[in-house]
């Protein structure tokens, strides 16, 4: 019979199809989603967190694990009927500022959040602060997250920020930053209300935002 | 190859931090350390200190000047620390950057009509990010007379195919060799360049992929580099890519540099 660690193991492996038929056969046999979700493919996750931050697992690897995690928790979300017992723990909107094509940290930062129990919705790259008012508006989330690997680009954090005010919509929501260039100072100026130097950080200061 | 040097941005942590301590000494130091290792140009990025950008270019631009004989590349994508940049370097500078984006190219091009600088120009218009040869002709197809008509001529631009992280695009750094080989064959007298290390982002010993990725680009006829002079093995492998492809008479420059100890085995 296929185990919590077996699965696990899968996500760590960046393996997809072994990840589907695990994920199957857990269910099958009567495991919960629950446990699927935080014993299996969370658990496997976490994992790849830890090992990129240690420098011991690189970009291509994260995403492998990445695609296998969404598709065991897909898989997990469709078969069960109990998807509603995964609590979620907060919502957040999260893009790669205007004129910013990187996004492999903001999607490592999306998939510990997801990891981590968050509702995240992704709006990708290049996200004009239009679309971040309309996804706060839709979506009404605990916190905004955006990302810039680019110094030419981390000016339009403040824009998005200040159209949000503009928006009115400034205090409905907790906004956090990061990115290579970006720093606290910088998050500071910008009159953010927090700044994450890496995708485990950027878990931290989310729960805290909450806590506050 | 032209070797922009890529040290003084102020995306690097010590960078920033020497920039907000007004550490002239330390900054001098990493200009004349390039310059001597043999970037023909120095880069300078600022661009994390947002409102007071322009007076820190100022400052910046001053003190590297007089601390290095070679030319500096303006790099920000603010318009009033472009300005200001251009308007404090003594000689001709190189700036970085103009793109086919309209509000960039609106905002930047009168500057470069102005000040005649060299150009590093992007091929990115207001349809995002490149993703093939073809996207990245047509934008060159409009920056090259657009920027020649500002009275920049072909030989001072330098078009920057962009490079994606090989890590998440197996095919980013074939894109970057196809580009080049298109562009050299259709405008024989304007250059390539681009940020080398961008290639290697989220992958281990970057510095390994960068050498090889070097001496693709060196063969493929890019002729310019923003890149750490600092690397002795890059900058031995690109003298002898350089010789390699045909580009280095005789030999001549590699055998100077490697007189001069700038070619290095181990």
């Amino acid at each position: 019979m296929a185990s919590l660690e077996e699965l696990a193991q899968a996500v760590l492996d960046g393996d997809e199809t072994q990840v589907v038929e695990l994920t199957k056969s857990l269910l099958t046999s009567g495991v919960s989603p629950k446990d699927v979700i935080d014993k299996g493919l969370m658990a496997g996750i976490d994992k790849v967190g830890e090992l990129f931050k240690n420098n011991e697992m690189f970009v291509p690897e994260v995403l492998l694990s990445a695609a296998a995690l969404k598709a065991g928790m897909e898989l997990v979300l469709k078969e069960s009927q109990q998807g509603a017992e995964v609590t979620t723990k907060g919502t957040v909107v999260m893009g790669t500022v205007e004129g910013d094509l990187h996004d492999i940290g903001k999607n490592l930062v999306c998939m510990m959040l997801e990891s981590n129990g968050f509702k995240v919705y992704d709006l990708g790259v290049d996200v004009k602060p239009d679309k971040f008012i309309e996804a706060v508006k839709q979506y009404q989330p605990d916190i905004v997250g955006m990302s810039a690997l680019l110094t030419t680009t981390m000016v339009n954090m403040k824009t998005t920020i200040d159209a949000l005010a503009a928006a009115g919509l400034r205090d409905k929501v907790k906004i956090l930053v990061g990115g290579a260039p970006v720093n606290q100072k910088f998050a500071d100026e910008i009159g953010a209300d927090g700044y994450a130097p890496d995708a485990a950080a950027a878990v931290e200061v989310c729960r805290k935002c909450l806590a506050g | 190859m032209l070797i922009v040097g890529e040290l003084i941005n102020s995306s690097r942590k010590s960078i920033a931090q020497a920039l907000e301590a007004r550490d002239e000494a330390y900054l001098k130091d990493l200009a004349k350390k390039q310059a001597e290792a043999g970037a023909h140009i120095i880069d300078i990025n600022c661009a994390i200190f947002m409102e007071k950008e322009p007076e820190v270019m100022e400052w910046l631009v001053g003190i590297i000047q007089e601390a290095v004989d070679v030319p500096l590349c303006i790099d920000t994508p603010n318009v009033a620390a472009m300005e200001v940049g251009l308007s404090r370097h003594k000689g001709r500078a190189m700036i970085n950057s103009i793109s086919a984006e309209k509000k960039r190219w609106e905002e930047m091009l009168p500057l470069v009509s102005k000040y005649k600088p060299m150009v590093i120009a992007l091929c990115i218009d207001d349809a995002g990010m490149p993703n093939s040869v073809e996207d990245r002709l047509r934008v060159a197809d409009k920056l090259i007379p657009g920027l020649v008509e500002a009275g920049i001529s072909e030989e001072d631009i330098y078009l920057d195919p962009l490079i994606k992280p090989l890590g998440v695009s197996g095919t980013a750094a074939v894109e970057v060799l196809e580009t080049t080989r298109a562009l050299r064959e259709k405008y024989p007298k304007v250059h390539v360049i681009s940020g080398l290390s961008n290639v290697s982002h989220g992958l281990p010993v970057r510095k390994v992929l960068n050498r090889a990725f070097a001496v693709m680009c060196a063969e493929a006829g890019m002729d310019a580099l923003i890149a750490d002079p600092l690397d002795r093995h890059l900058m031995s492998l690109v003298f002898a890519a350089e010789a390699l492809a045909g580009r280095d008479k005789h030999c001549l420059n590699y055998i100077k540099a490697s007189r001069a100890g700038k070619v290095v085995a181990e």
